[in-house]
């Protein structure tokens, strides 16, 4: 086993785990505002092919600057839709839990509508923008050798990170996460941080969809995210809603997804394939049950989680 | 001629004065063909490829047939009242294109013995249902053979969905053959647990090529496979459906499925009323198989020699399954200079020599 290998291997990883990564880092803000959005799924889906539809048509006029028009692009849809689920939600205080399984099957449908001309199609991808002498080497490739996306990624959970813990507009938010009620009565706006809080989830879940339609694989195919979006909403439970955790949870994630394709192809045939797909989620389950055990000390779950809030009610 | 309230009442019309009349008119009736699709038709992949065929259909019996189709059907319980709609409709021949409609198509089948059924690599019929299914595994004897031949590494890769006969059968159809051409050829393989997810596709085709691999197949539903091989500069094959669009250096070539011979061969069968519930594999020879033209990349000889195997399967002078063939733990599973049963094959589950898995 050589240090190239080991990069290698360490460079799928980080693939695998940074569009979880993205989503999960955005619904941990809005979860930790009080709302759970379980559309993340849809908005993934919307973001991937909003990027995809932009990169494709506008592609040729914007050069260079086609892939990151193109996730802006994303992001701006995936925050979109998740106002729709804001308004249902927070101003006519639907169920959050509903609401967010119709936004994800709404999500499903938008994007496959939008996306039937664009099957078949292929754009360039968003790869490293480091010049080739960086990423040549193995040691520079682990270093240089990625889509920008993911440097996003690892930074906005360390900024989200430190917003929540560091910052008065993060203690606020965490706040109104806690008691809803409280926050209101001295004077904080609820509901509209709810909205900005549920809008940056959607703006991550929409870029983390552009991950899989402009860098793993630049195309668009219906459902490509496969689910991705649920993996993300059980990250934020499993990380007790703490951004250092969801970081080494994704990367769990990530690693043990990654071992179970080594396994097979290196031919590790005593244990049936199966085990090695499910792996992941039981090793999620016997982390969880460990957590549960030692009680609610290590978790940080807001205490008005998908309650609604109704200031005049 | 459209059924409308007017021409209905026409025709019966008709029917009270002249009932002989009218049997030969309905007899000059176009045929009405129903298709259930898995996925939707603009897949580049299996559904794309039957809807090939039912254009191929419709324009080789001009007037003669008319088709409908339901695309995005799940191979669940909700397939069932879908078919039903297709027969009410009027549909007397249906296709049901995927394996996982089996006992669905049964079950409609029975509340509708006058509609002809036909499922997609099946294997239960009835007294009005049949199966037909393509030899996918010629198809990866040729591109096998092209792996054999250009592979630097003497490793080649696979990435797969299921442990079921007709995946197994590829893995092992394309090994034998790359064997056949480089002793040396070991097939590294991964199942992947599902038959789309671009992304665990991706990262299967790059941890293959971590581990040396550089040629690598698919059995898959997406082409994540081939833009993987694209970036890491290796090679790989279109499955189905031409992909050389998301890979152009990478893409050597494809086997694609043409559905149409066999579609417009059974319409046939039911206009001239030789229709019966036959269990029809076909392959090159019959035309429902075929490969996309080779890519650049390929040298002279190695077409020449994929042309061979094709030449050979088609005038059947030539079978990838030819004995000895081994398994991976070394036991002898055809015997020397003989041929393996379609039984066999059709309930294959075990690897060649030479697969990793």
């Amino acid at each position: 086993m050589t240090l190239a290998f080991i990069i290698d291997a360490l460079i799928t990883v980080v693939g695998v785990t940074t569009p979880i990564l993205l989503a999960a880092t955005g619904e941990l803000v809005a979860e930790k505002s009080g709302v759970i959005n379980l559309g993340v799924e849809g908005m993934m889906l919307i973001g991937a092919i909003t990027a995809f539809a932009v990169a494709f048509d506008f592609g040729p006029d914007l050069g260079d600057a086609a892939p990151w028009v193109a996730v802006i692009a994303a992001a701006l849809a995936g925050a979109a839709s998740s106002m729709l689920f804001a308004v249902l939600a927070l101003t006519l205080g639907s169920n959050q839990v509903a609401t967010g399984l119709a936004l994800t099957i709404f999500g499903i449908g938008l994007s496959s509508l939008i996306g039937a001309g664009y099957v078949g199609m292929t754009v360039p991808a968003f790869d490293s923008f480091f010049p080739e002498r960086l990423t040549g080497d193995p040691v520079g490739r682990v270093v240089f050798g990625y889509s920008p996306l993911v440097y996003f990624a690892l930074f906005m959970v360390f900024a989200v990170g430190w917003f929540l813990n560091r910052t008065r507009a993060g203690l606020v938010l965490r706040a109104v996460g806690e008691n809803d009620i409280s926050a209101h009565s001295i004077g904080y706006p609820v509901l509209r941080i709810r909205y900005a809080a549920i809008a940056f989830g959607g703006a991550l879940a929409g870029i983390a969809g552009s991950y899989f339609s402009m860098v793993i694989t630049p195309m668009w195919a219906e459902q490509m995210t496969a689910g991705r979006g649920w993996i993300a909403l059980a990250l934020v439970v499993f990380s007790g809603w703490r951004a250092g955790r969801l970081l080494l949870g994704a990367y769990f994630f990530g690693i043990l997804m990654t071992l179970e394709l080594y396994a097979k192809a290196s031919g590790f045939s005593f244990l049936p394939s199966q085990f090695w797909a499910a792996m992941p989620y039981i090793m999620a389950v016997v982390v969880l049950a460990v957590i549960s055990a030692r009680g609610v000390a290590g978790s940080e779950a807001p205490s008005c989680l998908g309650r609604p809030f109704m200031p005049n009610a | 001629m459209t059924l409308t309230r007017r021409n209905f009442v026409k025709t019966a019309a008709t029917g009270l004065v002249l009932p002989a009349f009218v049997r030969s008119g309905f007899a000059a009736e176009p045929l009405k063909v129903g298709f259930v699709y898995l996925g939707a038709i603009g897949d580049y992949g299996w559904t794309w490829s039957h809807e090939q065929g039912r254009k191929a259909l419709l324009e080789a019996l001009k007037g003669q047939v008319l088709t409908n189709y339901v695309e995005n059907v799940k191979e669940d319980a909700s397939a069932v009242p879908i078919m039903k709609d297709l027969a009410q409709q009027g549909n007397k021949l249906i296709f049901t294109t995927s394996y996982g409609y089996m006992d669905q198509t049964l079950e409609a089948a029975k509340q509708f013995p006058d509609v002809k059924w036909e499922h997609c690599t099946g294997y239960k019929r009835a007294d009005n249902v049949g199966t037909y299914n393509s030899c996918f595994y010629q198809g990866r004897a040729v591109t096998g053979t092209i792996a054999g031949m250009m592979s630097k590494t003497n490793t080649i890769g696979f990435v797969g969905s299921f442990k079921i006969p007709e995946v197994v059968m590829g893995v092992n159809a394309f090994t034998l053959a790359a064997q056949a051409v480089n002793p040396k050829i070991a097939t590294k393989l991964v199942m992947i647990d599902t038959w789309f997810d671009p992304a665990k596709e991706a990262a299967a085709a790059e941890t293959l090529a971590n581990l040396g691999c550089d040629v690598i197949a698919q059995h898959v539903d997406s082409p994540a496979v081939l833009q993987v091989c694209e970036k890491r500069k290796i090679y790989g094959f279109g499955y189905g459906a031409d992909m050389s669009r998301f890979a152009p250096k990478a893409h050597l070539t494809a086997s694609l499925d043409l559905w149409g011979p066999y579609y417009i061969s059974r319409a046939k069968a039911v206009l001239d009323g030789s229709w019966k519930p036959d269990d029809t594999w076909w392959g090159f020879k019959e035309g429902i198989l075929a490969m996309a033209p080779y890519s650049k990349a390929v040298p002279d000889n190695v077409r020449a020699a994929a042309d061979k195997i094709i030449a050979g399967t088609k005038e059947g002078s030539y079978d990838v399954f030819t004995g000895p063939v081994a398994d991976q733990s070394g036991k002898e599973r055809v015997p020397a200079g003989e041929r393996m049963k379609d039984a066999d094959m059709l309930v294959m589950d075990w690897y060649v020599k030479g697969v990793q898995s």
